[in-house]
């Protein structure tokens, strides 16, 4: 009996997924009631069916392949879990609601009557996307749901029509479909030299061909490539154009979607790459670590130095998003064990601290009339003291005070830049550095919505208003200093996934 | 003129009406046929005028060209540089794809126990004679899955730029959608009288015997499609939708992926967990064989048909 459950455990992964694409698919024959119902079913089902994963694979300590199909490894599609994307994909659904309940309001405000039902077909199918990415053992099924992927989240910032998001949307498309050409490009080269799709076997064939020495230079084209690719989809810092009116101006829990998870949702297909296509060591032999660690510092002065210079608070939350993809990069190019813990701790950190920040600085700016100018915003902390609060332990998590979850990140990004001789003096260096900028944009931020107005003219908003709103900001902080104080036991977690991650 | 019969009597004869046709005195289209000669479109000078002066606004105000020179020369080296990186990504490419193993060999990496497996034993495992649609609709079925999901989230897309939801504005875009063609064209009419039924039939033919002949869901649900898209063009939006309006379309779609989604759960569960699978394959060459293959074919036919109509609809009208 005990066997027989066990057994059935491992079918939750497939039916995860499978679950969010009969949402998206019903959802669009309905209303928005019965599709906003739907969604809330299957994402409460999901954050279930991942614990319920996350259990298992915890109490077994290592992954299990999932076939899809009567047919095994090279020849059909398979699923592989561990304990990394078992409790990645938990934390992306509960996020996903999350960003999802706290902009409802918004939605509801700046979607067009008849299309607020799509909204929730477009949020299903990217969550289904999503997991996907985290569970897949195959590269041709990682490229079909990059599709996924991109389509839907252009849909999600062009459902607010005006000028500016469609405009955002067809460069965030551009930009996006680059990425994907040559993310495809790079999987039709590494099948021509493996003459294999599914990850592992790739693996095998890649250690063949390198310990022969055949082949060099396609390969270390091929790994610049998917690189650069899965770089561009996740705005690194050069390839970071398209980024700022896409979060800038979408709606918000578009805006919070695709800067915590879509763009996370790569960064983890990378380092899904990194260790089960490529390799560790043979990626780390390819010097192209060396290059992403440049851009990853490069990133985290840039994209904040072009936050200080933003006059609209949703623009500079977009552009510290650039700042914070730069850190993950940097710990991947740290090329070390420790490295890659404290990108994925940060992936996570960055997750709910950045969807936290959207969330609430639409409370802010709410009270404000609607404006985003810094100057409208003085002492809006005060009008609405829930986003205040919420915001400024955002803004205190992304600085790095300790308590917060950024404290945890940067604590192990210097732990690992101290073990690692090469790289330990830039890293600290800059480390330091974009410590400081964050903190005059973020400082000057909580300073600017708490320094006190005369009786102005907008209207104080109490936490009864909007009930969820408000619910959906405390289950946001709890979740910050929950991540700040109990890290140790998600850090052991990352650490034994990726042993077992290869 | 004819010597036997008088004039009226002639007059209603075929060789009459044969004999005025050839001299060109009388064009049977005329009074029959809506004809409207095309106007070439002529760009008014006011709206060319205010383009200009928009162009020249943000070249003033966003780049302030005017005291920033620095901005057009910036434009300049911008522009020779995409054009150098461009060129520069197309010799990499190709210089990698020189190293690349060279195609047709057999030695070839690719040539290994995978494809091995397709050609050899595919026949025997899907129970489907063209093996590729065996390859994409059972050893890979997942994969296909979701290349069917890309179409439905793509029509989903569109509809949210241009469906069009305000009441005037569609029945404006309902009046005005014979704005630029002539209305109950005679030819087009006939000649989709007789190519409509040929192309559904040969569209289903090509879905159901996508698993027997080169073929499938995708390329015959492209076939139905167009014929579709040829019959609104030929006859109007009024006529399509007497068997296929808004409503349909959301029943035959969603029907399809979540049988398709159905199958394709069973399918993975029941061969993850080692359990028998109660699909028969069938004897190979019938119509009716190669287990799941049939019914998924027919479901990414009925969804491929059904965004290729949706597409046309929603750019030229807004609406289904």
């Amino acid at each position: 009996m005990q066997g027989q459950i066990e057994s059935f455990v491992q079918n939750f992964p497939c039916f995860s997924i499978m679950l969010c694409m009969f949402a998206g698919i019903i959802s669009s024959a309905f209303k928005e009631k019965i599709a906003r119902l739907l969604n809330i079913i299957v994402l409460v089902l999901n954050i279930g069916l991942s614990a319920a994963v996350l259990l298992y694979t915890v109490g077994t300590g290592e992954s299990y392949v999932y076939v899809m199909g009567r047919f095994p490894a090279p020849w059909g599609n398979e699923l592989r879990v561990g304990m990394l994307e078992t409790g990645l994909a938990l934390f992306f659904c509960v996020i996903m609601l999350f960003c999802l309940l706290g902009g409802r309001h918004k939605l509801v405000q700046e979607v067009e009557e008849g299309k607020q039902g799509l909204y929730y077909v477009l949020a299903d199918l990217m969550l289904s996307s999503l997991l996907a990415l985290i569970y897949t053992n195959d590269l041709f099924t990682a490229y079909v749901f990059v599709e996924i992927n991109t389509i839907s989240a252009c849909g999600l910032i062009m459902i607010r029509q005006n000028g500016r998001t469609i405009e955002a949307a067809v460069r965030y498309m551009i930009m996006s479909l680059l990425g994907s050409g040559l993310f495809l490009v790079g999987i039709c080269m590494l099948y021509d030299l493996t003459g294999h799709l599914l990850m592992s076997n790739i693996k095998i064939e890649i250690a063949r061909i390198v310990a022969e020495g055949a082949y060099h230079p396609p390969l270390l084209v091929t790994i610049a490539i998917i690189s650069v690719g899965l770089a561009i989809k996740s705005a690194l810092f050069p390839f970071h154009a398209w980024l700022p009116d896409a979060y800038g101006y979408s709606t918000v829990s578009s805006a919070a979607i695709l800067s915590s998870l879509v763009s996370k949702g790569y960064i983890f297909l990378l380092f899904k790459i990194i260790y089960r296509v490529i390799g560790f060591e043979v990626f780390h032999d390819s010097k192209i670590v060396d290059i992403l660690f440049l851009f990853g510092l490069m990133g985290m002065v840039f994209g904040s130095l072009s936050a200080i210079k933003e006059n609209d608070i949703r623009r500079m939350i977009a552009f510290s998003s650039v700042a914070q993809v730069g850190y993950i990069y940097m710990g991947i190019g740290m090329g070390t064990q420790a490295g890659m813990v404290a990108s994925v701790f940060h992936v996570i950190s960055h997750v709910a601290t950045k969807s936290l920040l959207f969330i609430s600085a639409i409370g802010l700016t709410d009270v404000s009339g609607g404006s985003r100018k810094f100057i409208e915003l003085t002492g809006s902390g005060y009008r609405n003291k829930c986003a205040g609060v919420a915001f400024s332990v955002g803004s205190l998590s992304m600085v790095g005070v300790p308590m917060f979850s950024g404290f945890i990140s940067k604590l192990l990004f210097s732990q690992a830049a101290v073990q690692n001789d090469g790289k330990m003096l830039p890293t600290l260096i800059v480390l330091g550095i974009s410590t400081i900028l964050n903190a005059i944009y973020f400082m000057k931020t909580v300073i600017r919505i708490y320094t006190p107005v005369e009786e102005g003219e907008y209207p104080t908003v109490q936490w009864q208003d909007n009930k969820i709103y408000t619910a959906v900001l405390i289950c946001f902080v709890v979740l910050n200093i929950l991540l700040g104080v109990c890290s140790q036991p998600i850090v052991d977690l990352i650490e034994s996934g990726l042993n077992i991650f290869a | 003129m004819s010597r036997i019969k008088s004039e009226d009597e002639y007059k209603k004869t075929k060789a009459f009406h044969f004999f005025r046709w050839l001299s060109g005195e009388k064009d049977p289209y005329i009074g029959n046929l809506e004809m409207k000669p095309q106007e070439e479109y002529i760009t008014e000078e006011a709206s060319i005028r205010e383009r200009m002066r928009e162009s020249q606004m943000v070249m003033d105000k966003v780049y302030n060209t005017k005291y920033n020179k620095w901005q057009i020369l910036f434009r300049r080296f911008y522009r020779i540089m995409a054009v150098m990186f461009c060129i520069m990504l197309a010799g990499l490419l190709l210089f990698t794809v020189s190293y690349l193993p060279p195609t047709g060999n057999a030695s070839n990496p690719d040539n290994n126990e995978v494809a091995e497996r397709y050609i050899e034993k595919g026949l025997q495992e899907t129970g489907a004679v063209n093996i590729v649609t065996g390859m994409i609709l059972t050893y890979r079925a997942f994969d296909t899955f979701g290349e069917t999901n890309v179409l439905f989230i793509a029509t989903c897309c569109v509809m949210i730029m241009l469906m069009i939801e305000d009441a005037e504005l569609k029945k404006e875009e309902v009046l005005g959608d014979r704005r630029f063609e002539p209305k109950n064209d005679a030819i087009l009419q006939a000649a989709a009288m007789i190519l409509v039924p040929v192309i559904f039939i040969f569209g289903i033919y090509i879905i159901l015997n996508g698993h027997l002949s080169p073929g499938g869901g995708f390329s015959g649900g492209a076939t139905i499609g167009a014929g579709m898209i040829l019959y609104t063009s030929a006859f109007g939006f009024k006529k399509t939708q007497r068997f296929f309006n808004e409503n349909i379309y959301k029943v035959t779609k969603v029907s399809a992926l979540c049988t398709y989604g159905l199958v394709g759960i069973y399918y993975y569960v029941t061969g993850a967990n080692g359990m028998e699978n109660h699909i028969p394959l069938g004897i190979p060459g019938h119509i009716v064989s190669a287990g799941i293959i049939f019914p998924i074919n027919i479901c990414v036919g009925i969804e491929v048909a059904c965004t290729m109509y949706a597409f046309y609809a929603l750019f030229r009208r807004g609406g289904l």
